[in-house]
């Protein structure tokens, strides 16, 4: 009975305050919109970046008489007893032989029998934000230069310039997207409860009415609660619907040309809509209930 | 007129009162207990100051009997909204007590205000109608609130609107009303819920004198329900035909508390009406 008194009080004033539902609906409307296409673009364009940050490595060779014990050795410090370490892949050097003959194969034939290649260790760091540490461990600095911790280690390479440039450009890249996303998320929320406000604002005599006569708080929250909740979903649905028709005409043609928007993990169109719906949703009823206090105040 | 007469110098009332009906010397400290049972509205000692400085109310004292007619007199700002505005708790009062039906209204936490205010029933000057709403819905409104089932609704609903002349206009909507309709309205909403006291703050402020004694013949016809009325108005001359008792405000301090006097309480709407008109216009064309 209460639920259903409230729902319909809320769908009333709907219908009583139609401009000011539909000013507000629409507001929601453009500003999901906005955010569900930017969304996406600020997800694509960090997955860039994290992809171009995860080719990162740290190659690790050994001397050219490494004998198979000095390799299992240095496997479990890598693997184990290093910070940092996200997985290490082995490439022997009858392996890299083969590979690099493949590759250049008049120059190899030169070489005849002998292979000049050492075994390797292809180390990816966790966090390529500290490539470096992982570098730093099994290379400690020592008096005038640095000493493998490993006997067995010949050098350690992370290709320093190269890793430098990546990390900050992506670096400036993600804080930029994600300092936008920010604010434009600051902005919806904003909006949204602006216009609220006004609307509310403009129906306070009623509201003051309702608490003179003897109306608890709540009894006057739930139905602008709900009248939120319906002009929110209402709005994130159209917004929603409208981002679909654009997902299907315009971007699903172009998936093929564009490697950035087949990138896998760029969206996830369902969990978009719903963090869009609830996103959209939640702010309204919030909205309406901290805009309300004030004018509960009787 | 037929009135016994006591000037309050202070807000302090000395004396005794031969018809007994109005205020008790009550000093800043009550002697035993407090109100008497069949005290509905007693204020002690209380003082109203605004912020900014204004004074609301001044060291008022007095006390309102079950099934009394009151009107509150004075010029604009003279207090009168200010003790409208203390007995349904929208301002606190700065010192003193102010006592509805025996409760100490400092006592009611801001949570139990609204159960507070289901047992009073007010009516404005300015209406006060939702406005969007029909007239029957904001009357409804009054018993939504309080959790009355939609089948007391439909049965008290139609009831009041008849009681004050309002069968017709059911789903019209309070801008589509005359003012003195709009009161009516107001004043079903406020009595819907049959409060223990009805308070109407300038009541017949908007409305024209024909209009305005249809309004006075309705809160009457209220009172002579057992209801306790109190009315604050600045219009002198529906005061002095009316003949109920009259407390005087000025400046936020009691001047005059003037009791009912010797007239009979059984005088009938109709005679009430005929004597408002001042006999007149004959026949009052309603009862």
């Amino acid at each position: 009975m209460r639920f259903t008194f409230f729902f319909r009080e809320a769908l009333r004033s709907l219908k009583r305050n139609a401009m000011p539902s539909f000013a507000a609906m629409v507001t929601v409307l453009v500003t999901i919109l906005v955010l569900g296409v930017f969304i996406p673009i600020v997800q694509a364009t960090t997955g860039a970046a994290d992809e171009i940050r995860g080719k990162l490595l740290i190659d690790v060779y050994l001397r050219t008489d490494a004998k198979p014990a000095d390799v299992a050795r240095v496997r479990t410090l890598l693997a184990d007893k290093t910070p940092n370490v996200k997985s290490v892949q082995f490439v022997s050097k009858e392996a890299a032989y083969a590979r690099e003959k493949a590759r250049f194969p008049d120059q190899y034939e030169l070489l005849g029998k002998t292979n000049p290649l050492p075994d390797t260790f292809r180390v990816t760091p966790i966090n390529p934000d500290k490539i470096s540490e992982i570098r730093n461990s099994l290379l400690p600095v020592a008096g005038g230069g640095t000493v493998a911790v490993d006997p067995a280690i010949e050098e350690v390479k992370n290709r320093r310039d190269q890793t430098a440039k990546i990390l900050e450009a992506t670096n400036f890249i993600k804080i930029t997207m994600a300092l936008l996303a920010s604010l434009l998320a600051l902005a919806s929320v904003l909006l949204i409860a602006n216009t609220i406000r006004l609307s509310l604002f403009a129906r306070r005599r009623e509201i003051e009415v309702m608490k003179l006569v003897g109306a608890t708080d709540s009894f006057i929250r739930w139905p602008f609660i709900i009248e939120a909740i319906i002009v929110g979903g209402l709005g994130a649905l159209m917004a929603i619907s409208l981002l679909a028709v654009g997902k299907v005409a315009i971007l699903d043609p172009f998936a093929e040309t564009f490697a950035l928007i087949a990138a896998p993990e760029t969206l996830n169109f369902g969990l978009l809509i719903a963090i869009l719906l609830a996103a959209a949703i939640g702010v309204s009823a919030a909205g309406s209930t901290l805009s309300l206090r004030r004018f509960l105040r009787v | 007129m037929k009135t016994t007469q006591h000037k309050i110098p202070t807000a302090r009332p000395s004396g005794q009162r031969p018809s007994g009906a109005v205020v008790k010397p009550v000093g800043a400290r009550p002697v035993i207990g407090g109100a008497s049972s069949d005290r509905v509205i007693e204020f002690r000692g209380v003082t109203k100051l605004y912020d900014g400085g204004d004074i609301g109310l001044d060291h008022a004292t007095f006390g309102v009997e079950q099934g009394e007619f009151v009107f509150l007199v004075g010029h604009t700002g003279s207090g009168k909204s200010t003790i409208m505005r203390l007995l349904i708790k929208e301002v606190q009062a700065s010192s003193g007590v102010v006592n509805v039906a025996g409760h100490d209204l400092a006592e009611i936490k801001r949570k139990k205000v609204p159960y507070y205010r289901r047992n009073i029933g007010v009516v404005w000057q300015d209406f006060k109608l939702l406005p969007n709403r029909t007239v029957y819905n904001n009357v409804a409104y009054a018993l939504l609130v309080t959790g009355h089932s939609r089948k007391q609704i439909r049965e008290k609903v139609p009831d009041i609107l008849r009681l004050t002349g309002l069968s017709t206009k059911l789903h019209n909507y309070p801008d589509q009303l005359s003012g003195g309709e709009q009161q009516r309205v107001s004043i079903a909403r406020a009595f819907v819920n049959h409060p223990p006291l009805l308070l109407c703050d300038e009541p017949t402020g908007n409305l024209d004198p024909e209009t305005s004694i249809g309004i006075m013949q309705l809160l009457y016809r209220i009172n002579k329900t057992g209801t306790t009325v109190v009315v604050a108005t600045h219009d002198h001359a529906m005061v002095d035909k009316m003949r109920r008792r009259v407390i005087e405000l000025s400046a936020g301090r009691i001047i005059r508390d003037e009791a009912a006097g010797l007239y009979s309480r059984d005088e009938s709407t109709r005679e009430f009406a005929v004597r408002m008109r001042g006999a007149r216009l004959g026949q009052p064309e309603d009862s």
